[in-house]
């Protein structure tokens, strides 16, 4: 194939922090990564040339069909506000709401993605009353059906491919475009929420640098703690589908590796937790959330079978914000 | 309104800038007449934040804005500082302020090469001799310069990733501090990456020391220093600016505020918080007020204070032709940005620039420049006071009852968190952005915000749609629209 996948981006209501993140694209960079893999980016708000009449010419010859498109990409979820006018985003300079371009652009790109949790699900502009009638491109939160119902599927017979998280991490932009630039992304590879197996395959928890203190349940108690988050400070990194600790983010990074609760930002809904977010809630002293596929009866057994066996070591770092305890080097002591 | 032969346009989509952006004008014997600035897009923050729990505030002010995402943790922090009466532990408040200045750099990093030095490998430019080496280096997605860049700002980056877990969208900054401390081997990591960019700032954007370039006392070491770095990406921005004269475009005011800027363990900040306005003063932070008389929201019948302004969508309110709202400094139209923060520190390049051409096209982007100068080498410093073993963050009690505010710079201006708590949950939650500030509409008085004035008296061509000096203007405030409207 020497055509190049062509790739028209969009953003509506977000806050342009998918593409900033994107951005971030490391080894090669990201102009030098989609090049090699045979993309073009058409457009992009922050990265393109062309504005005013030569970018609205640009959609209405896509809308025609005079020009193909092999993937739009949307960021930031769709507007449909106030009363389903659409009128909480105009699309600068067209007099019209950008959830009819949106609409009238997904007919005609051979795929169609939402990049980040907003465009997928709805995301952020939906938590509490959702004043702006915020909705994802197929979904409303967790329900299939956004401004697209929830059996659509675009010209290339897929429905919308979510790739969720706020922010994205730009890998999984750039690998997802990769495999639909090369024709290996069927519908397989997306998981129940129609995201990429290629990250939601894996847990949050998975390459967790706190997995000691997991798993003998040494629970940090306030910010800056090195301890487990989960048991205290509503951190979901057991639940989560994503491999944000396999592949971190900005060199060696993650939400929790910087110290801080995963929120589930790759799931709908994560937007509304129903407790604060850094807050775990709890029944009787035991955190409601379970890790994923883990039998509660087990779980509980476990953990308190842990935290009679937790290292005094782990006790003493859990609740500080630097090693206050190394690991002991005697090989012929044991913990105490 | 307007002369008989006047004509109205209507520009937009601007991209490279953050966000929808729309601005029709009036045009009247070849010039801009009038200007009306729309931001197109409303969110509903302000409504979303009522009712919840105030630390949530954390989690969700950041994702107003993708590009000043610290600058929003940090505002959110402060007032929740301000709410609990807690101060910041020394090493938090070092490692708030790499984290911010950070971002902020890299915002800046952003704006010279992806936004704003683009336009100039536009056709329209083509009968210029400088441009085809112009197109070569910075046209957008193609120039030689995105390529030296991006490696460059990701690997700056990597301080986010060490400090705060990742960018943007980081929960690491607190009331009290910071959530990561750091071990000393990670300090050795982070001055490493500081002098990478200083490096590549130095021997890509300036051709020259960083102390060198921060050192320009005035206009003219500023020309001769033009001419003896012709070849760095800074001297060929200063070349640009000479021959299409960008010190004579967009001037707006002339009044600038800041809140001023990474703040130290004596309270002081590196860059002061003032105003100057014909002279410099201490900024009164009761003074500013919001004025909705031109925006799609319920009308309130006085300009407000943020503690007691409101956010109540209205598309049809009458007057209305931008979400945005209209901030005023006792009542008159102020400009933020890194020119102003530099102008109410007193750098004297600045203050000489301002004085002999005002704010303009090639002062704005002169003052972002300069900051990354002023800036990078004070990074090497909050670094090197880091103190493994000592605490990065503090802790308080949050108070059923109280009100505080968060006020900031991001890099492209000052940014105001106004944050009132009743029985434990958020009662109001008022923000007022950079851009609110710059590309506010027209208030009651009728006068026209910064950027509406920074247009006016441009010449431009006949239907206005292929002026690049409106493309170069609009882009030198470094606008972020999501921030604006939010």
């Amino acid at each position: 194939m020497s055509e190049r996948f062509s790739v028209l981006w969009l953003q509506s209501g977000g806050c342009g922090g998918c593409s900033m993140s994107l951005l971030n694209a490391e080894s090669p960079d990201l102009y030098t990564t989609l090049e090699l893999a045979g993309i073009e980016l058409l457009w992009h708000p922050s990265l393109s040339e062309a504005s005013n009449d030569d970018f609205i010419a640009l959609l209405d010859r896509i809308r025609r069909g005079e020009q193909a498109l092999d993937a739009l990409c949307l960021e930031g979820s769709v507007m449909r506000g106030p009363n389903g006018s659409g009128r909480f985003h105009m699309l600068a300079g067209t007099g019209r709401p950008m959830m009819e371009w949106i609409r009238d652009l997904a007919e005609k790109a051979r795929y169609t993605l939402a990049i980040g949790t907003c465009a997928a699900y709805g995301g952020i502009p939906m938590a509490s009353e959702n004043p702006g009638e915020a909705c994802g491109l197929q979904y409303e939160g967790g329900n299939a059906g956004g401004l697209l119902n929830a059996r659509w599927l675009s010209p290339g017979g897929l429905p919308v491919v979510n790739v969720a998280g706020c922010p994205t991490h730009p890998d999984w932009v750039t690998d997802t475009l990769m495999q639909l630039a090369m024709g290996e992304l069927s519908e397989a590879e997306l998981d129940e929420l129609r995201r990429p197996r290629s990250y939601t395959n894996h847990l949050v928890h998975h390459g967790c640098t706190r997995n000691e203190f997991y798993e003998f349940k040494a629970s940090a108690e306030q910010a800056s703690d090195q301890g487990c988050m989960m048991e205290h400070l509503g951190c979901l990194g057991t639940q989560a589908h994503a491999d944000c600790n396999r592949r971190p983010w900005n060199g060696e990074g993650s939400c929790i590796r910087g110290g801080f609760a995963c929120i589930n930002c790759t799931a709908p809904a994560f937007e509304e937790p129903g407790h604060p977010f850094t807050e775990t809630p709890k029944i009787a002293g035991i955190p409601i959330g379970l890790p994923t596929d883990m039998p509660k009866a087990w779980f509980v057994a476990l953990a308190s079978l842990s935290k009679a066996a937790t290292p005094q070591r782990l006790r003493d770092n859990a609740v500080a914000d630097h090693i206050v305890v190394p690991p002991n080097t005697d090989r012929r002591k044991g913990g105490k | 309104m307007g002369a008989p032969d006047a004509k109205r346009r209507v520009i937009g989509p601007f991209n490279r800038v953050e966000g929808d952006l729309e601005v029709e004008i009036e045009i009247a014997d070849g010039r801009i007449a009038g200007a009306w600035v729309n931001s197109p897009l409303y969110r509903g923050f302000e409504q979303i934040l009522v009712g919840k729990d105030p630390r949530d505030a954390l989690t969700i002010t950041p994702r107003i804005c993708g590009i000043c995402s610290v600058s929003q943790s940090v505002a959110a922090a402060t007032a929740l500082a301000d709410v609990q009466g807690i101060d910041m532990a020394p090493n938090g408040r070092l490692a708030t302020n790499l984290i911010l200045a950070c971002e902020n750099m890299a915002d800046h990093l952003s704006h010279f090469y992806l936004f704003f030095m683009p336009d100039f490998a536009r056709d329209g430019y083509r009968r210029h001799a400088w441009h085809a080496a112009t197109a070569a280096r910075f046209a957008a997605q193609t120039g030689s310069a995105s390529r030296d860049m991006l490696p460059a700002r990701a690997d700056f980056l990597h301080i986010t990733g060490l400090l705060a877990g990742k960018w943007p969208h980081s929960l690491a900054l607190q009331p009290g501090g910071t959530t990561r401390a750091v071990e000393p081997r990670e300090r050795l990591r982070l001055q490493a990456i500081i002098r990478g960019f200083r490096r590549f700032l130095e021997q890509t954007l300036f051709d020259d020391t960083l102390e060198a370039v921060a050192a320009l006392a005035d206009g003219d070491a500023l020309d001769a220093w033009a001419a003896a770095h012709a070849a760095s990406d800074f001297g060929r921005f200063l070349a640009l600016a000479d021959a299409l004269q960008l010190a004579t475009l967009g001037r707006a005011g002339d009044r600038f505020l800041s809140y001023g800027a990474y703040a130290g363990d004596d309270g002081q900040r590196l860059f002061a918080a003032g105003t100057w306005d014909d002279g410099s003063a201490a900024l009164q932070p009761q003074a500013i007020t919001e004025d909705i008389s031109h925006s799609w929201l319920h009308a309130q019948r006085e300009p407000r204070h943020p503690y007691q302004g409101s956010t109540l969508p209205d598309a049809d309110a009458p007057g209305g032709y931008s979400w945005c709202k209209a901030p005023r400094y006792a009542g008159r139209v102020f400009e933020v940005g890194a020119l102003a923060r530099q102008q109410v520190d007193g750098h004297a390049l600045i203050r000489d620039l301002v004085a002999t051409h005002g704010g303009n096209v090639r002062n704005r982007v002169v003052a972002r420049v300069l900051e990354l100068a002023r800036v990078v080498p004070v990074m090497e410093q909050w670094v090197g006071r880091l103190r493994s073993g000592e605490p990065f963050c503090l802790h308080g009690e949050l108070p059923d009852e109280g009100q505080g505010a968060g006020m900031v710079e991001a890099a492209r201006g000052s940014l105001g968190h106004w944050l009132q708590v009743r029985n434990g949950r958020i009662l109001n939650y008022q923000i007022v952005a950079p851009t609110t500030w710059n590309f506010s509409p027209r208030d009651a008085q009728a006068t026209p915000g910064a950027l509406e004035q920074a247009l006016q008296g441009t010449q431009v061509d006949e239907n206005g749609k292929d002026t690049l000096a409106i493309q170069h203007i609009v882009r030198s405030f470094d606008p972020c629209m999501v921030c604006t409207v939010h």
